[in-house]
């Protein structure tokens, strides 16, 4: 890339600092994947509309195929890949795998980020809570019952304590 | 032959299972949640190209030009790849799996808005996609035709100039050379005298009933990747449902032997039948042998919408009934939209339209189907295989039916149903169904019995429900390879992908159940044709009967192996020795772990113990003429669903307060699994229902994108959402399974259709309904309609 298109950003991914050269043409889900080799974050509609490159910025749920990595310059960016700690599991992880909140995976991070920031502002949602909050993302395999039973367990397994 | 072996083999097993019929958590739960699972999408390699498509813009067309010269100008640009310089390597670019008739990039002329033209390669993607832009194709327009049903008479304009069945399925091959038509098949059944039968009923009724295009939308867009491996051989590494049928027409295109060339996948993003057989493949091994780098080509989801979708259908239904509720004559003409290649579609058409009299006992039948290019996508496999297209015409009518004759539906239904050891139109007999247990159950969980309040006014209420049967698709092979290694741990080596259905836990549950060891333990490698053997591919809800069968012949071969050895060490007869607990065990309770097994056979704690199964079911050609086989399918399948509604009369708009989805699955060897895919399948298929439709002008997809193509999230969902089976194990399925990832489609669009039906007395024909369709019906129905109507 040219110096005129090309920056270098220094940002927190997952609490490691980390400084990328990226392109302002490039989103986060490219430089993620170029760069970091995180695959956690993907891109499948490119519209910002099924949720499936969710990643996390200032503690705000962004769409990953539209936001500019530019943009996340200086900031705190937390992926999927975040979540786990050493060889353990989040609890919304964890309620995901017991409760089969998946079928093919593409979808899922989206859906367990989307969960987190759910229970942060809201420890114990109702199950149209749960909908409302997670419309954004879409499952083709169309798991929704089992994702909103995952969401119900992490929250009582106290899955807004946050330990990324 | 199966059936003795698999007699054999249950006398073998034993009561009550350890695995078979557990909820076994999905084996790459972990690696799903975190992340990590291995996906085709995610594979870089080094010195890698990004390939963009340059694609058609219209529909019908010769090509007199591409200039690819600005294109070429770009900084970056590695090369822009046509079919001359396809040619030089491959000298009929053509393939597909039902027909020879794809290009591997346009040849000459364009066939549909979308068809790949040229492929502009770069390092950098967005290099590629920039100069995509650029490259100039300049086309003379041909007449272009749309519609199946026009497509299909004498004098449409001719897209192919010639048919060119491929020669894998025999069936097909009749239709060689036949030219100057778009009818890529015709199929038909008879049975008994159809003319004599409507001359015998009371009642005829006469519809015809319409399915729009829909689209698979997986969420893993198509990818593959292709690299040379030393000098002359290929490795390709593709989102694929079918490996080996990817390495036989990559081999057969190239003239090469199967051995040079590589097929490998991963978990899948989603199928659903988009990814079957051959897509991107062939395109990305010749642009990786022409340039000799490795070259990867993904589409987005908006290409998809070009790439492969459902087949829509006109299904023209003709039913003779006496007035006690017997049907007894049926006529069924279908018109399948296959788009401008044939990809599957051929067999689509042949498989559904042999099943589009229903579940249901006609003495006097007659069902003719025909595959039909139209300058279209192309249309293949989506999960069902055409089944609910013609469920659709077969299930709505039914309800005309029992209305007009004042019976109600389910009693309808249970006058009409297939009984066991009934011969089905096709001749086969119905037999390990259980037509009458799955609508006792629908009964059941619909509480039929009970008052039901329509309700006035505005908001008005219905229920239905509907029935599809399918036959599971036959000739086809399965081979599995079990390992026991060196430590005594275990691996199941097959073909089945696993796509999200949950296929390398369900192969686990059945190798553990055989070896006596949890699931959970047992590793499942993903397909590679250079270590998986072969398998027709994961399609047809045939992965759980056919590789499962495999999987546990190879099973039996290594548990055999086994008890052999521990027989020798024990000095007793293998037979009195059971595995059991990742162990050997003798009745006097000595045992042996499989670790020490090994140790025992190789001295060292080394080597390899190894089964083979295969499972090819026994198959009987139909007749052309008469479309009877006594034994045209393995087994079959059937799913039924019940639905309640209330529709605002004031806008047309459905609520599906009740979705119930009913299917025989023979026996559960995973139940969460189970319930899983059929509650999927009742969502997936409520969308292409109440909303999901491709709307096509002369043959460009006005909404080629998740925005403007919608398909259901959250909000979307039945208040009640459900799903119930029955389990009678089928005598030649492993364990008594049978296959279960489409049964779920076949009913619920009928089921709500029928609900509307039941609540307003509206007929619509047409699929999806949506609110301005179902408005527009109801506005007729009341003597004001809409002014454009």
């Amino acid at each position: 890339m040219s110096g005129e298109q090309g920056r270098t950003i220094p940002f927190m991914l997952n609490d490691r600092p980390v400084v990328a050269r990226v392109a302002v043409y490039e989103t986060v889900v490219e430089v993620l994947q170029r760069e970091f080799g995180l695959f956690g974050a993907r891109e499948s509609c490119g519209q910002g509309l099924c949720g499936c490159c969710t990643v996390v910025v200032n503690g705000t749920a962004v769409s990953g195929c539209l936001y500019l990595a530019v943009l996340v310059d200086g900031a705190e960016v937390v992926t999927i890949e975040g979540l786990a700690t050493g060889g353990s599991l989040h609890p919304i992880q964890q309620a995901f795998v017991e409760k089969n909140g998946f079928q093919c995976g593409f979808c899922t991070p989206g859906f367990i980020l989307m969960t987190k920031e759910l229970l942060a502002h809201c420890p114990h949602p109702t199950t149209d809570e749960i909908r409302h909050y997670l419309s954004g993302n879409l499952c083709r395999c169309a798991s929704y019952l089992d994702i909103v039973e995952a969401v119900k367990m992490a929250a009582e397994a106290g899955g807004s304590t946050d330990r990324g | 032959m199966p059936k003795l072996e698999t007699q054999e083999l249950d006398r073998d097993s034993r009561a009550p299972y350890r695995e078979v019929g557990r909820s076994v958590p999905r084996l790459e739960g972990a690696a799903k949640v975190t992340g990590s699972a291995e996906y085709i999408h995610n594979l870089r390699v080094p010195g890698m190209l990004h390939g963009k498509i340059c694609r058609s813009s219209v529909a019908h067309g010769r090509i007199v030009g591409i200039d690819s010269s600005a294109a070429l100008a770009i900084e970056g640009v590695h090369a822009v790849i046509t079919i001359d310089e396809v040619l030089t390597l491959v000298a009929n670019p053509y393939y597909g799996p039902a027909f020879h008739d794809q290009p591997i990039l346009a040849h000459g002329k364009v066939r549909h808005v979308g068809e790949p033209v040229a492929v502009v390669l770069a390092a950098d993607p967005h290099v590629a996609e920039e100069a995509s832009n650029l490259v100039e194709i300049a086309y003379e327009p041909i007449e272009a035709v749309f519609d199946e049903v026009a497509a299909a008479r004498p004098g449409a304009p001719v897209i192919h100039d010639v048919l060119k069945p491929a020669g894998m399925f025999t069936d097909l091959k009749y239709l060689q050379g036949r030219s100057g038509t778009n009818v890529a098949l015709d199929a038909r059944v008879r049975r008994g005298d159809v003319v004599r039968g409507f001359a015998e009923s009371d009642r005829i009724f006469e519809h015809t009933f319409r399915s729009g295009k829909v689209m698979h939308a997986a969420f893993e867009p198509i990818v593959s990747l292709a690299e040379m491996n030393g000098h002359d051989e290929l490795t390709i590494h593709s989102a694929t449902q079918s490996p080996s049928f990817v390495r036989s027409e990559i081999s057969r295109l190239l003239g090469w032997p199967e051995n040079r060339v590589r097929v490998r996948t991963a978990f899948l993003g989603g199928g659903f039948g988009a990814k079957l057989y051959i897509k991107l493949e062939a395109l990305v091994a010749v642009c990786a042998l022409i340039v000799r780098k490795p070259v990867r080509i993904a589409l987005t989801m908006d290409e998809q919408f070009y790439t492969i979708t459902k087949h829509g259908a006109t299904v023209r239904i003709k039913t003779g009934v006496k007035n006690d509720g017997r049907i007894i004559a049926r006529q069924v003409e279908t018109f399948w939209n296959g788009g401008a290649y044939a990809d599957i579609g051929p067999r689509v058409t042949q498989k559904s339209g042999f099943t589009a009299a229903g579940p249901y006992d006609i003495e006097h039948v007659a069902l003719d189907n025909f595959a039909v290019y139209t300058n279209e996508p192309p249309a293949g496999a989506l999960r069902g295989f055409g089944i609910s297209q013609v469920s659709w015409a077969y299930e709505r009518q039914a309800d005309i039916i029992a209305r007009t004759l004042g019976i109600d539906p389910l009693d309808f239904r249970r006058r009409n149903i297939l009984r066991e050891g009934r011969p089905h139109v096709t001749g086969t007999r119905i037999s390990n169904l259980e037509i009458p247990g799955v609508l006792d159950l629908l009964s059941d969980r619909m509480e039929w019995d009970r008052p039901f309040d329509r309700g006035t006014g505005t908001i008005r209420r219905g229920r239905g429900l509907a029935l599809g049967l399918k036959a599971c698709i036959s000739p086809t092979t399965s081979v599995a390879i079990v390992h026991v290694y060196g430590d005594g741990s275990c691996a199941v080596h097959c073909g089945t992908v696993d796509m999200g259905q949950g296929s390398d836990t369900v192969m686990a549950q059945v190798a553990g159940e055989v070896l006596g060891i949890r699931a959970e333990s047992v590793q499942v490698l993903h397909p590679d044709t250079s270590s998986t053997p072969y398998d027709m591919g994961t399609l047809g809800s045939r992965s759980t009967f056919h590789m499962g069968h495999a999987v546990r012949m190879a099973a039996l071969s290594v548990r055999a192996q086994l008890l052999e050895i521990a027989g020798r060490a024990f000095g007793v007869d293998p037979t009195d020795l059971a595995c059991c607990d990742a162990a050997v065990v003798c009745g006097d309770g000595r045992r042996l772990t499989l670790r020490e097994l090994m140790l025992e056979r190789f001295a060292m704690q080394a080597g390899n113990v190894v089964g083979v199964g295969s499972y090819a079911p026994s198959y009987e050609k139909a007749n052309p003429e008469t479309g009877q086989s006594p034994d045209i399918t393995p087994f079959w399948m059937l799913g039924g669903a019940g639905a309640e509604i209330a529709v605002d009369m004031e806008t047309g708009r459905i609520n599906v307060t009740k979705l119930v989805n009913v299917a025989d699955v023979g026996r559960a060897i995973n139940p969460s699994i189970v319930e899983r895919q059929l509650i999927g399948a009742a969502i997936m298929q409520a969308g292409f229902t109440l909303f999901e439709e491709m709307i096509l002008i002369d043959g460009q997809v006005l909404n080629a994108s998740l925005a403007d193509y919608k398909i259901p999230g959250f909000l979307d969902l039945p208040e009640d959402l459900s799903a119930a089976y029955v389990e009678i194990p089928h005598e030649n399925g492993p364990f008594g399974a049978k296959g279960v990832g489409e049964t779920g489609v076949f009913s619920p669009a009928p089921a709500i259709a029928n609900a509307l039906y039941d609540a307003i007395g509206v007929v619509v024909t047409d699929l999806p309904l949506t609110p301005e369709r179902v408005l527009r019906a109801i506005r007729k129905a009341e003597g004001r309609p809409m002014e454009d109507d």
